[in-house]
């Protein structure tokens, strides 16, 4: 599709998007758009460019090259019209420790504008909404992680805004918190509200997203839907074989290629060429961990079985779906992001 | 794209880029966290002026009155009492500017909360002024009760010394604001107050004539704000009108103050606009 319509049919259009802290590169010509009622998400590990991305969306962070419009208006311009139909739900709590759970909303609806008597009455809704209402005269100070986390969802709600901005919304949320969080946000996407949101998650990723797109190094390097993006870059299932390390050659060994695959399993970082050798044909890409090989395959059980007549005797076979997260290691390494 | 312009334009025509609203919202957001405990604000208010009028003006002025007393023959507590007023004010307003505001910056990031709302950076720095410039007169109000109870007032033109300690408070609070939206730690502040407001509150004529000090001080002390509050609100509250002087006074009190703002401006928006 042209630039020109999609611009127009866009809530974020971005061309070039450019963001420089003096010589450092945070964000380096990324391309994408958004369009209305879509959940789009930003993946990548730490340090990719997601955040500074989202905080130009938000236009409290200047572009420093590039084209970027949100709801068709340029942020140098017109930042405070922009962030008046903007929910934004950053990293930090950034919540007023001075003030109560409702003192908290009230203000905000304060900030955009709003009068108290609108505040108050969005406000109580709110706090329906994430379950809080019970905690409307308390501190915030004392609220539990996830409670923290729905009480700025609801403050990003106060100004019903056509489009909400979350910066890792779930991360260091326990499992119980994630998931009513996640159906606080299906709900408000089903209400038409557009949801962007960046996340190192790949679950939350897949239950979340529409389409999204895998940053690295301040670069897209991948975009489409979850499902694209496994079929794109990884196969339908992965078969995990984990061989035994102390056993030696007792147990598994038994047949003449299992000594074989022990071995090669023993030399991780090694070449593993015996495994290759013996797996050749079988898989689309092999992938060796330290204590395990991955087998990237059509059908996992098939795989598995061919591997077994060929005599690979590995102590446990496990055969799951691919994942985002198997794309996600694919894209951006497996080495440890500082 | 067309109907896009309109809106901004729409904007009040404030300078900077305000909203006529928008700064008010954020003096809201004090007035509504001052609401909770705007009975200790009183009490403190109160006991301050009162413990210092009572041992420094009535316990300390016994023996300086005693024993030649103040050049000019004015009671001690009554030579004090302004330029009190206007330190307190002052000594408020500098903490104000200093360790809350680092707080909303950077411990607890309010403000980064605030930024996301169509509130601006200038709109923040202008809301949180008025809020310091509250404070200040609150307890200049406060401060000025307790005096007309020690009956250290000769003057009805000592009531101007409350819109004077407001003036020199924000002397001093909007190049602190300044100063502070460049700082990562509060650590600069214990010198700040050490080295820079305490001296200050001593040295600024405050319990004695800056003649008094040895002369290559003296200088440092024109040079302060301090000195020229102290010296305008004690000349009202005496009754001691000296127009060329006090114009003077005034003059640099406000060059503070102006300058401090475009500072402010300047590093609120070099913080918060990245």
């Amino acid at each position: 599709m042209p630039d020109s319509l999609w611009s127009q049919d866009s809530v974020i259009h971005a061309r070039g998007l450019t963001k420089r802290f003096g010589a450092f590169t945070a964000v380096d010509g990324i391309e994408f758009d958004v369009a209305p009622g879509e959940a789009f998400g930003f993946l990548g590990p730490n340090g990719a460019g997601k955040t500074s991305t989202m905080r130009m969306i938000g236009t409290v962070s200047p572009v420093t090259a590039g084209t970027l419009t949100v709801f068709g208006l340029d942020p140098a311009h017109h930042g405070a019209q922009i962030r008046s139909r903007l929910g934004v739900v950053p990293q930090a709590d950034t919540l007023d420790n001075e003030l109560s759970v409702l003192e908290n909303l009230l203000i905000y609806g304060r900030y955009f504008g709003l009068s108290w008597g609108e505040s108050r009455r969005r406000a109580g809704e709110l706090l329906d909404f994430v379950q809080l209402t019970e905690r409307s005269g308390d501190k915030v100070e004392p609220l539990s992680g996830g409670m923290k986390r729905r009480l700025v969802i609801a403050r990003a709600l106060i100004n019903e805004p056509e489009m909400l901005l979350l910066d890792e919304p779930t991360t260091g949320l326990d499992p119980q918190a994630r998931h009513l969080l996640w159906d606080r946000l299906y709900r408000l996407k089903q209400r038409g509200v557009t949801l962007c949101l960046t996340t190192h998650y790949m679950d939350e990723a897949e239950q979340l997203c529409d389409r999204l797109v895998v940053m690295d190094k301040a670069k897209i390097v991948a975009e489409g839907s979850p499902r694209q993006l496994i079929e794109r870059y990884v196969t339908r299932e992965v078969l995990e074989l984990r061989f035994n390390h102390e056993g030696g050659e007792a147990g598994d060994g038994i047949g003449g290629g299992g000594a074989a695959g022990l071995a090669g399993a023993d030399r991780s970082t090694g070449e593993g060429a015996d495994f290759d050798g013996q797996l050749a044909g079988l898989a689309e890409r092999i992938e060796h961990l330290p204590d395990r090989l991955l087998v990237y395959t059509a059908d996992g059980d098939a795989t598995a079985a061919a591997a077994f007549e060929r005599g690979l005797r590995p102590a446990s076979v496990l055969v799951r779906r691919s994942s985002l997260e198997d794309v996600f290691l694919r894209l951006t390494g497996r080495s440890l992001v500082e | 794209m067309m109907a896009a312009s309109t809106p901004e334009a729409a904007r009040r025509g404030l300078p900077f880029g305000l909203t006529s609203h928008s700064s008010f919202r954020v003096l809201e957001h004090d007035l509504l966290v001052f609401r909770r405990g705007w009975h200790s604000y009183i009490l403190s208010g109160l006991s301050q002026p009162f413990l210092y009028l009572l041992s420094m003006g009535v316990g300390l002025g016994y023996y300086v009155n005693r024993n030649g007393g103040i050049p000019g023959g004015v009671p001690y507590l009554d030579y004090i009492a302004p330029a009190l007023l206007v330190t307190q004010a002052m000594m408020v307003a500098s903490a104000e500017s200093a360790w809350p505001l680092m707080s909303k910056i950077a411990w607890e990031k309010t403000y980064l909360a605030a930024l996301n709302t169509p509130l601006g950076a200038t709109s923040l720095l202008a809301g949180d002024l008025m809020w310091i410039a509250f404070r200040a007169t609150l307890i200049s109000v406060l401060f000025f009760a307790v005096i007309l109870l020690f009956g250290a007032v000769s003057s009805p033109l000592a009531i101007l010394a409350i819109p004077v300690a407001l003036l020199t408070a924000m002397s001093f609070a909007a190049p602190i604001m300044a100063f502070t939206a460049t700082q990562e730690t509060d650590q600069p502040f214990n010198m700040l107050f050490r080295f820079g407001i305490t001296p200050l509150f001593l040295f600024s004529g405050t319990f004695f004539p800056i003649e008094n000090l040895p002369l290559f001080l003296r200088p440092l002390a024109w040079f302060t704000p301090l000195y020229h509050g102290v010296s305008l609100a004690r000349g009202l509250s005496l009754g001691q009108i000296d127009p060329v002087a006090d114009l003077v006074h005034l003059a640099v009190l406000i060059a503070f103050v102006a300058a401090g703002l475009v500072a402010a401006r300047i590093t609120f928006r070099r913080r918060l606009e990245v």
